[in-house]
């Protein structure tokens, strides 16, 4: 078996393009991931037009905040690109220089300032969105309501305060701000007191009858009153998220990226090499003359299974050291990190032999081996609850047939403690094997016609 | 080397009908035919590369050695890493003077170092043969061996065989070529259609050849051969 082994990485070597594929891919994959997980997602282009003035103050419960601080908070979520008309803000949109366009009217701060007076008005900002790419324009409207929904729940906050305010005039009194001017408000516990006071002095009848009711009333006010205080400030927030995490843990976003990484590395490379070797035994001529008596069919297929598993393993833990320029990973865990690619790779690779036993030429196996395992990685990334029930079940199925998300999983739980137990991951990739390796055997019986 | 009475099915269509004959020590055997006689499925059966459905092969103590139509060996290795790792799984105590041996059989030795896929024909088939001696065979199958050979190196090829059944080698080729094989062989196996319609020398066929088709018995031989072939109802 050593023999064909050598053979086989004498031929590796001998394919430039195939070896520098090997070695280029994981690399790259490496300097891509490392990026993404050790930088944040950057900021949308955003073109502002602001024609607030700029003297314009946002007054609500007694702060007055310079209307510049809105467009501080803005651009804060937003790479914001300043236009000077409308027109421009459009071009801007419609070439693509900017994802959306925000424009802020001239009387955006006089109206949200109404919200906190007796007459309120309807603050508006128009946005103008290129929805020929709706996957952007998705984006974009997802970045530019969340925006939105933070200055209403901010603006909510403050018209809570506000209402509150003018509540608690209403039960204890005090001065109401009118015109520049001031009006006097009893308020409903001074009223009670008074008709209390009042109320001895009247003569019995149906006249103290009825102001004994209406101090009832002002009483049974003021004191009810005081609790809605509290309600008017939930209406700003009424639900609040509490996040449990139950039914297992989820690793961390970095970790599963890395993990996806390593385990697309190791399945193409597994799969695609170990398929093309097999085929190419075939394309040679080479299989009837080997298994004539030199080696039997399943030497043969163990061997081919090493060779992905060596070659899997090398070029998967290239990468990870390729990310540990980026990321630090748990290097104590190394002994983890190696039963899941062995076994992993093992799994994926007997899953190749059974794809380069069904074909003939090496070409039609590599397209063969990317068909099924690129659809099957995509599959195996999709999370429960993202599609309907019925299909998530059969995507499921799918992917429990195929050895990529044992694998993922397998390499999630040795990356990091915590990602879940990786023995399950590896007995089922252990069955995959051994499943794909009894195929394979079945297939290459096809290679002794002659 | 003895065959008795071997069938071969694909499917509905029978292959070989009950082909029996024998070679003995040191005897160049042609196994001749138009395409689709049955030539390479009689050999990879002999070969032991596919069963037979019926009948049996007697192979003696010796190894059997076979070299295919098409060139099994790896294209992107060097000839002599080719054969190296043929030696090597042939078990050779010393597979390195193995190598040699070969090489220097094949007369290409100063092209050890070579990717084989870069060879001529001619000499990818030479190493197709070598490789098929590195068992030591006392029987060689060669199935069409000059199928793409220039003349000289089709003389080169025949002179190397033949060196081989001078030496005690039986050895059995599949061919397409008349006249090769009347030149070459000892005995003529003809097949068609998978039924062996005679077994003898040259000198036989073309006896029989005038005893069947007589009006062709006096053309050149090729000639006279289809013409048998067609008296006999292929």
């Amino acid at each position: 078996m050593r023999w064909l082994l050598l053979k086989d990485l004498q031929i590796l070597r001998r394919s430039p393009l195939q070896a520098v594929l090997l070695v280029a891919y994981p690399v790259l994959i490496a300097v891509l991931v490392g990026l993404a997980v050790s930088r944040g997602p950057e900021k949308p282009r955003v073109a502002l037009l602001n024609e607030v003035p700029a003297n314009a103050r946002v007054s609500l419960s007694g702060k007055k905040l310079p209307s510049a601080n809105v467009q501080r908070r803005i651009c804060a979520k937003v790479e914001c690109v300043h236009v000077g008309s409308r027109e421009e803000a459009q071009d801007k949109v419609e070439s693509g220089d900017v994802l959306a366009a925000l424009i802020l009217p001239e009387d955006l701060v006089n109206k949200i300032n109404s919200l906190s007076t007796l007459s309120p008005g309807t603050p508006k900002v128009e946005v103008l969105v290129n929805e020929s790419d709706p996957l952007k324009a998705s984006v974009v409207g997802d970045k530019i309501e969340a925006l939105l929904a933070q200055a209403n729940l901010a603006l909510a906050k403050r018209i809570a305060v506000e209402g509150g305010r003018y509540l608690n005039l209403v039960i204890r009194g005090g001065n109401l701000p009118v015109l520049g001017g001031g009006v006097h408000v009893l308020g409903l516990q001074a009223s009670a007191h008074i008709l209390e006071a009042i109320e001895p002095a009247l003569p019995n009848g149906p006249l103290k009858v009825a102001l004994s009711q209406v101090t009832e009333f002002a009483n049974q006010a003021g004191e009810n009153l005081d609790i809605a205080g509290p309600l008017i400030n939930r209406l700003a927030q009424p639900i609040t998220v509490e996040k449990v995490a139950v039914g297992g843990s989820s690793p961390p976003l970095e970790t599963f990226a890395i993990a996806v990484a390593a385990t697309l590395t190791l399945a193409f490379v597994a799969v695609l090499l170990v398929a093309g070797s097999l085929a190419l035994e075939r394309e040679e001529n080479a299989f009837p003359r080997l298994t004539r008596g030199l080696v039997s069919s399943a030497a043969l297929l163990g061997e081919k299974v090493l060779l992905g598993i060596v070659v899997g393993l090398v070029v998967t833990m290239l990468m990870l050291a390729g990310l540990t320029i980026f990321v630090p990973l748990e290097w104590d865990r190394f002994g983890l990190w190696l039963a899941a690619i062995v076994v992993g790779g093992a799994s994926l690779a007997a899953a190749g032999a059974a794809l380069g036993a069904a074909a003939r030429e090496v070409r039609a196996v590599s397209l063969l081996a990317f068909m099924v395992t690129l659809p099957v990685a995509f599959l195996s990334l999709v999370p429960s609850g993202t599609v309907g029930t019925g299909l998530y079940d059969v995507i499921k199925v799918i992917t429990a047939l195929f050895p990529f998300k044992p694998a993922l999983e397998a390499i999630t739980s040795a990356l990091e403690a915590g990602n879940g137990s990786i023995g399950t991951p590896l007995l089922h990739l252990a069955i995959l094997a051994f499943a794909y390796a009894a195929i394979a055997r079945l297939a290459l019986r096809r290679f002794t016609r002659v | 080397m003895q065959a008795r009475e071997l069938v071969k099915r694909f499917g509905d269509r029978e292959a070989l009908k009950g082909v029996s004959f024998a070679a003995a020590a040191g005897e160049l055997v042609a196994v001749i035919g138009p395409n689709g006689a049955g030539k390479t499925t009689l050999l990879s059966i002999l070969a032991g590369i596919q069963g037979a459905d019926g009948g049996e092969v007697e192979t003696g103590d010796g190894a059997v050695g076979w070299v295919p139509q098409q060139a099994a060996l790896y294209r992107r290795l060097t000839v002599e890493e080719n054969l190296m790792l043929f030696a090597r799984l042939e078990k050779h105590e010393d597979p390195l003077a193995s190598v040699e041996e070969m090489l220097e059989l094949t007369g290409l030795g100063e092209r050890r170092g070579e990717i084989v896929a870069r060879l001529s024909g001619g000499n990818q088939q030479r190493i197709n043969i070598a490789i098929g001696l590195l068992s030591r065979p006392s029987v060689l199958l060669l199935d069409e061996p000059s199928v793409g050979l220039d003349p000289r190196q089709r003389a080169r090829l025949w002179e190397f065989v033949s060196g081989l059944a001078v030496r005690g080698t039986t050895v059995i080729f599949s061919t397409h070529d008349i006249q090769e094989a009347e030149r070459y062989g000892n005995r003529m196996l003809v097949l068609a259609d998978g039924e062996a319609l005679f077994d003898g020398s040259a000198s036989e066929l073309r006896e029989a050849v005038r005893t069947e088709a007589p009006e062709a018995a006096d053309r050149d031989f090729e000639t006279a051969f289809v013409a048998y072939l067609h008296h006999r109802g292929h």
